[in-house]
């Protein structure tokens, strides 16, 4: 039944298709609404970016405004570093995903050493964007130095945010196993996780290309959303 | 394994809990919730209410009042307008009303995660004092305008430039993301939690009003939320977000190559959908008390629905019609006008469907009705003023005048008001088990109406006159004659009339909790669910043993060869009359 | 019932509110006669619209009100109605935007070859420049502004030196001719109203705004800044006065070039001042001190351009000429003494080279309340009370409290600053008004006394 067929229903004349679909089916499942939920959110994180990037690419047609990569000189013209960051982010969703796996098969150690693994490599990834922070303000790429910077600097921490909040979940999710709950108790619990974790690692790759990009990439896009000077 | 939903677990498995902090202070449940977020907001609201009779004092009456000078009354006036739209509008009708009819319309025993919902009253809570901590910080309150425009929120020149930015910036960050856990909660009850034989077009309008209305917070707050981030950094770490290189105030600043213009992109783009994100859940709550006190299903129920929908959507895509003397692009206009006068057309869909709700009804004409009334009246009015200010070459010279505060005042600040209070007359028997005085009532709606129709329609005027808003003080200015200031008098006078008797509601409000009639189960014969529960108040859990299933939409009113006027919709198609438990006897499939 | 016949009262109140209302727009004097057109057509639309639904709306009232045994109709849509009501609604609505968009088409068209004038907002007043003999405007940044360079003109732009500085609020237009308005703002958003031109737009900065205007009549308008840009936003005030061409002519003229401001002619001669100074040195005291006896301010504490605009004001009769103001009255016969804006200019720079020296306190107060009402000058006056050029507001620190006190009290009773050409004064004139008392008066003065 399409979303159409819901949105046309005469609700004032008999039951009709629509009508005996819902009657039987009734309220969804916790963890489909957990699903509905984090979906809806997802799309709410990826407003928040698309506004983000809008203003960044904007920004980005103004004079003064010098970006990060492009030159050789230019940080991010060696993207060495931001590949080893997302070798970290892609292990860490890489593990979930194998802890998913492990928990829809019943291998509860394996389950456990992936969500560890998984951790692990999140807060690995944390560290060293940290590290990519101290390496640039040393270099005197500092927050306020230019919008170029102060886009890097902001977007790296709110995208980091994001992930310590779902490590937070995951941590718990962790410790529940830990103390001997089952499997099926966190299963949904982690394959939510999962989603979440993929979902910032992709948002990340998209990160990473925006910032090593150079200005003529830029201006391209900038062409294109209509947005030039 | 299959997965028991939470709704259709047996009642017996609810917690019920009993120490008075679980039940009424660290409540899980969203009819406790919903109160408690009714409460901070009319207080917080009460608040907004008494720095607008400041204000109106000293535009009245120039210069008499010496607490109230040029700081203090920008002060006010951004607190006032602030508080209003987001701390009062946004929290009342969706935490508030929201949340106390959601899951009793849609027939579940609570919102899908009740303890993101307690979270999310309590984020609420703390962005309110944050908010009203600011009055108390050195230099006050920001004066900045509840746009917030930079580069003046953030500079010398403005009043709270020090603290009082900081603690707005702070307050809207918490406040989003309290929204954020509400509005999922909303979104999501209404998607999953349905009862059986609940379709969407089942549901009363009032559903989705709010549902729409959340939605479309969910996906704009997001913008307040990085233009707040990025003003705050600009703010705090120097950046250069919305900070071009500027002198301010005989200092060079070291900022450069930011774009104030972005910022009022940005704040639009959540700011316009922001008004439908009040207006909407109005717009369904006023359909279902017309559709009830009229005795008549609502008119063009489909259309009503896809009004909504459409006008949500295109909400998003007007919003540079409040920039068009912003010196953003100016052939952006063409487009702007364009779809913000398209958006008149579901919009007046809706007043002519609630007008052909009345006609060939049975009105009762008690109080919430009145108010229904009143809103379809000031409504159609600052609809039509919208269409001044929406057509781009007619705001030229109406921009940044009192036609705009007389305009948004008369959309939001009445007729989005009148809902609340039909809203509030409909629904109290419900929430309390008491009738509120119909008396009072009377009286209450008699002078709201009459007051703030003298407040805001001669407001128009003096914006056609050219009086700029957000004046401290006319002075002399030689094209506004000696009679303006009268006008701006006999205005205020009326305002502070208005506000004063709104004590007349609160009294009755809170007498009515004890000394009101006892209110019969069902006391307006409504047709949706939340009046339908078996014991009224609803209890804890809602619907007892089994859950309501849905045979019907909401406006079952005066069905040809019904005996009763109304038919609820737990009530088998066959079956008529009164509702019987059977309803409620067919437990789980 | 009551509301059936209160809802068809109210119908009829508003319009004839609307027909007699005696608030309405402003004569207009531009060529913006268009904009009018489009409103008239709004009013008639929304008029007819408002009137029709209210109306049937207490018909259905009056009709359907709650009787015994009285049943509603049953009927959940109306496919045919709701067309019709749709298709009526997007003919209505086309027929206010199809006019808008004409006109909007022309205000957004400028015209390519009309002269040019720019506005420059600043916290808290006015400045315009015209391009000049070359007919173009030089670079401006933000990073070129000082005391002296008040526009922020790049010095080494050879564009700019022949732009032509209004040092004022008022801006003179010869009338019927059209003008392309550049608009710009070195610190926050301002708007450029004349309500008579119908035509408006925001100042933002860090780019130029545009719009264009032809003033049809003349006259003398009032300019009011529309966009929040403060605590004095409300007393941003300025004026257009649109003349014919040859009076025009004769204002521009005496107008200086970015050069000309930029020679020590214009910023004047101290040696040749001191000669003036004898003249003055009678009351104001050989060093610019002050002496209260003779009721003579401190002068020395005061910075060129303030002092300069003061004496022209003097000269010109826009201080010193209210009946009640008889010390402005001597001060403006003294200014027999400097025959002209050269020995303004030379006498100006003199005083400046004086010693300052801090005058003795005669006034006491509570200073920490002075100091809660000292929150509304600091802006203009500075934190420290030592003026702040952008503003044109002068020191106050060090100045004779004697003398502030009379001069705050000059203001609010508009014995100083109710001259229209002393767009100044008229701010100092609202915001003295918010000290209600003479206790209040007398507190803020001991805060700046206070202050060094």
């Amino acid at each position: 039944m399409s979303f159409l067929d819901k949105l046309t229903e005469k609700s004032w004349e008999p039951a009709g298709a629509v009508a005996a679909a819902t009657a039987a089916a009734g309220p969804a499942s916790r963890h489909a609404a957990q699903k509905t939920a984090l979906g809806i959110f997802l799309v709410i994180i990826s407003v928040v970016f698309l506004l983000f990037f809008l203003t960044f690419i904007t920004h980005s047609q103004y004079p003064g405004f010098e970006a990060l990569a492009g030159e050789p000189w230019m940080p991010f013209s060696n993207t060495s570093q931001l590949w080893l960051n997302t070798l970290f982010l892609g292990l860490s969703s890489a593990a979930l995903h194998a802890a998913l796996v492990g928990a829809r098969r019943g291998m509860a150690n394996f389950t456990i050493l992936a969500m560890v693994a998984a951790v692990f490599f999140a807060i690995q990834f944390v560290l060293a964007q940290l590290w990519l922070w101290r390496d640039l303000t040393a270099m005197g790429y500092g927050l306020a130095e230019n919008p170029a910077n102060s886009y890097f600097y902001l977007l790296t921490a709110v995208h980091g945010l994001h992930l310590l909040g779902g490590l937070v979940v995951l941590f718990r999710a962790t410790l529940l196993l830990w103390q001997g709950q089952g499997l099926e108790r966190i299963q949904a619990s982690l394959s939510l996780c999962a989603t979440y974790w993929h979902y910032l690692l992709g948002l990340w790759l998209v990160l990473f290309a925006l910032m090593a990009s150079s200005p003529e990439t830029y201006q391209t896009i900038a062409a294109l959303c209509g947005l030039e000077g | 394994m299959t997965h028991v939903a939470i709704a259709d677990q047996p009642e017996e498995e609810e917690h019920h809990p009993t120490s008075f902090i679980a039940k009424y202070i660290w409540s899980q449940d969203h009819k406790v919730i919903a109160i408690q977020y009714t409460i901070v907001a009319m207080f917080v609201g009460l608040v907004a209410l008494v720095l607008s009779g400041f204000m109106r004092l000293q535009l009245g009456f120039p210069d008499t009042f010496s607490f109230i000078n040029p700081n203090t009354y920008l002060q006010f006036m951004t607190m006032h307008g602030m508080i209003m739209v987001i701390y009062l509008l946004t929290a009342l009708l969706l935490g508030g009303f929201g949340n106390y009819l959601i899951p009793l319309m849609v027939g579940t025993r609570d919102m899908v995660f009740p303890y993101l919902n307690m979270l999310s009253f309590w984020m609420y809570f703390l962005s309110v004092l944050v908010l009203l901590a600011s009055f108390f910080v050195p230099g006050g309150p920001t004066g900045a305008g509840w746009t917030l425009y930079p580069p003046q929120a953030i500079l010398q020149g403005t009043p709270g430039a020090d603290w009082g930015i900081v603690f707005m910036i702070a307050s809207l960050a918490i406040f989003i993301i309290a929204f954020t856990m509400g509005g999922l909660n909303y979104v999501t009850t209404i998607l999953q939690a349905r009862t059986h034989g609940m379709t969407l077009m089942r549901m009363p309008l009032t559903l989705w009003g709010i549902f729409t209305a959340s939605l479309m917070g969910l996906l704009a707050f997001p913008a307040l939320l990085v233009s707040a981030i990025m003003l705050g950094l600009d703010l705090l770490a120097g950046t250069s977000f919305f900070m071009p290189a500027l002198v301010s105030l005989g200092e060079q600043l070291d900022h450069t190559g930011g774009s104030p213009l972005l910022f009022q992109h940005l704040f639009w783009f959540f700011g316009h959908p922001e008004v439908y994100i009040v207006a909407l859940p109005a717009f369904g709550m006023v359909s279902d008390v017309l559709s009830t006190h009229a005795r008549k299903n609502i008119f063009g129920y489909r259309m009503m629905v896809w009004a909504i929908v459409i006008i949500a959507g295109l909400s998003f895509i007007v919003w540079a019609h409040h920039m068009y003397v912003s010196g953003m692009n100016l052939n952006f206009g063409f487009f702007f006008a364009t779809t913000t006068l398209i958006i008149a057309v579901p919009t007046a869909l809706k007043v002519y469907n609630w007008v052909l709700t009345l006609w060939r009804g049975n009105i009762h004409l008690n109080t919430p009705m009145l108010f229904a009334i009143g809103f379809i009246f000031t409504f159609t009015h600052g609809g039509l003023s919208g269409l001044f200010l929406g057509n781009v070459i007619v705001d030229v010279p109406l921009a940044d005048t009192y036609f705009v505060v007389a305009h948004f005042h008369m959309v939001m600040g009445v007729s989005t008001v009148m809902v609340l209070f039909a809203a509030i007359y409909h629904w109290y028997p419900l929430v309390t088990g008491r009738m509120l005085h119909e008396g009072m009532g009377k009286i209450h709606f008699w002078l709201t109406f009459l007051g703030t129709y003298a407040v805001f329609l001669p407001m128009h005027y003096l914006g056609f006159l050219g009086v700029p808003r957000r004046y401290f003080s006319m002075g002399d200015t030689a094209f506004m004659p000696e009679s303006a200031q009268t006008l701006n008098a006999s205005i205020s006078v009326f305002a502070i009339i208005v506000m004063v008797i709104q004590v007349i509601f609160l009294v009755n409000l809170v007498w009515s909790l004890k000394n009101g009639p006892r209110a019969p189960r069902n006391p307006w014969g409504a047709t949706s669910l939340e009046w339908q529960t078996p014991v009224m108040p609803p209890a804890h859990g809602n619907w007892g043993h089994a859950l309501p299933r849905v045979h019907r939409w909401a406006y079952d009113y005066s069905v040809p060869g019904a005996a009763e006027d109304f038919i609820p919709q737990n009530v088998p198609q066959e079956g008529s009359g009164r509702p019987d438990d059977g309803g409620q006897e067919e437990v789980k499939a | 019932m009551k509301i059936v016949f209160v809802l068809v009262l109210l119908v009829v109140a508003t319009v004839a509110f609307h027909l007699f209302s005696p608030w309405w727009f402003t004569p207009i004097a531009s060529n913006w006669t268009a904009i009018d057109t489009t409103i008239h057509i709004s009013f008639w639309i929304t008029g007819i619209v408002f009137i029709a639904v209210n109306l049937f709306m207490a018909l259905a009232i009056y009709r359907y009100r709650y009787k015994k045994g009285q049943k509603a109709q049953y009927e959940p849509e109306n496919k045919k109605l709701e067309a019709w009501l749709t298709g009526i609604t997007a003919v209505g609505v086309a027929g206010l935007l199809a006019p808008g968009l004409f006109v909007w088409a022309d205000f957004v068209d400028m015209p390519e070859d009309a002269p040019v004038v720019e506005v420059l907002g600043q916290q808290w007043h006015w400045l315009y420049r015209f391009p000049g003999e070359d007919g173009e405007l030089g670079r401006t940044a933000p990073r070129f502004m000082s005391p002296e360079n008040p526009f922020g003109l790049d010095p080494d732009d050879p564009a700019g030196q022949d732009d032509i500085l209004v040092f004022s609020n008022i801006l003179h237009l010869p009338v019927n001719q059209e003008h392309k308005v550049l608009l710009r703002s070195e610190d926050v958003l301002h708007n450029f109203s004349v309500p008579q031109f119908r035509a408006k737009m925001d100042l933002v900065p860090g780019m130029v705004t545009n719009m264009w205007l032809e003033p049809t009549r003349t006259g003398s308008f009032e300019v009011v800044c529309l966009q929040l840009c403060g605590m004095a936003h409300h007393a941003m005030r300025g004026r257009v006065v649109v003349q014919e061409e040859e009076d025009f002519e004769q204002w521009l003229d005496a107008q200086p070039t970015f050069a000309e401001t930029r020679t020590t002619e214009f910023r004047g001669d101290p040696e040749a001042g001191r000669e003036h100074y004898s003249t003055c040195a009678a009351c104001h005291g050989q060093e610019g001190q002050g002496n209260k006896a003779q009721n003579a301010p401190g002068l020395a504490s005061l910075d060129r351009h303030y002092l300069k605009r003061q004496l022209s004001y003097y000269k010109e009769g826009i201080r010193g000429a209210h009946e009640d103001d008889t010390l402005g009255q001597q001060m403006a016969a003294m200014m027999a003494t400097l025959p002209d804006e050269q020995a303004i200019r030379d006498v100006s720079a003199y005083i400046t080279t004086l010693p300052d020296q801090p005058a003795p306190e005669t006034i006491e107060g509570n200073a920490s309340r002075g100091e809660r009402l000292y929150n509304n000058c600091k802006d203009c006056h500075g934190k420290q009370g030592e003026g702040v050029y952008t503003t044109r507001a002068p020191r106050l620190a060090g100045q004779h409290d004697w003398y502030l006190k009379e001069q705050i009290e000059n203001f609010q009773e508009g014995i100083r600053g109710s001259h229209s050409g002393d767009m100044y004064g008229m701010q100092m004139m609202m915001m003295s008004k918010t000290l209600q008392s003479e206790q209040a008066i007398d507190d803020l003065i001991a805060f700046i006394n206070s202050l060094e």
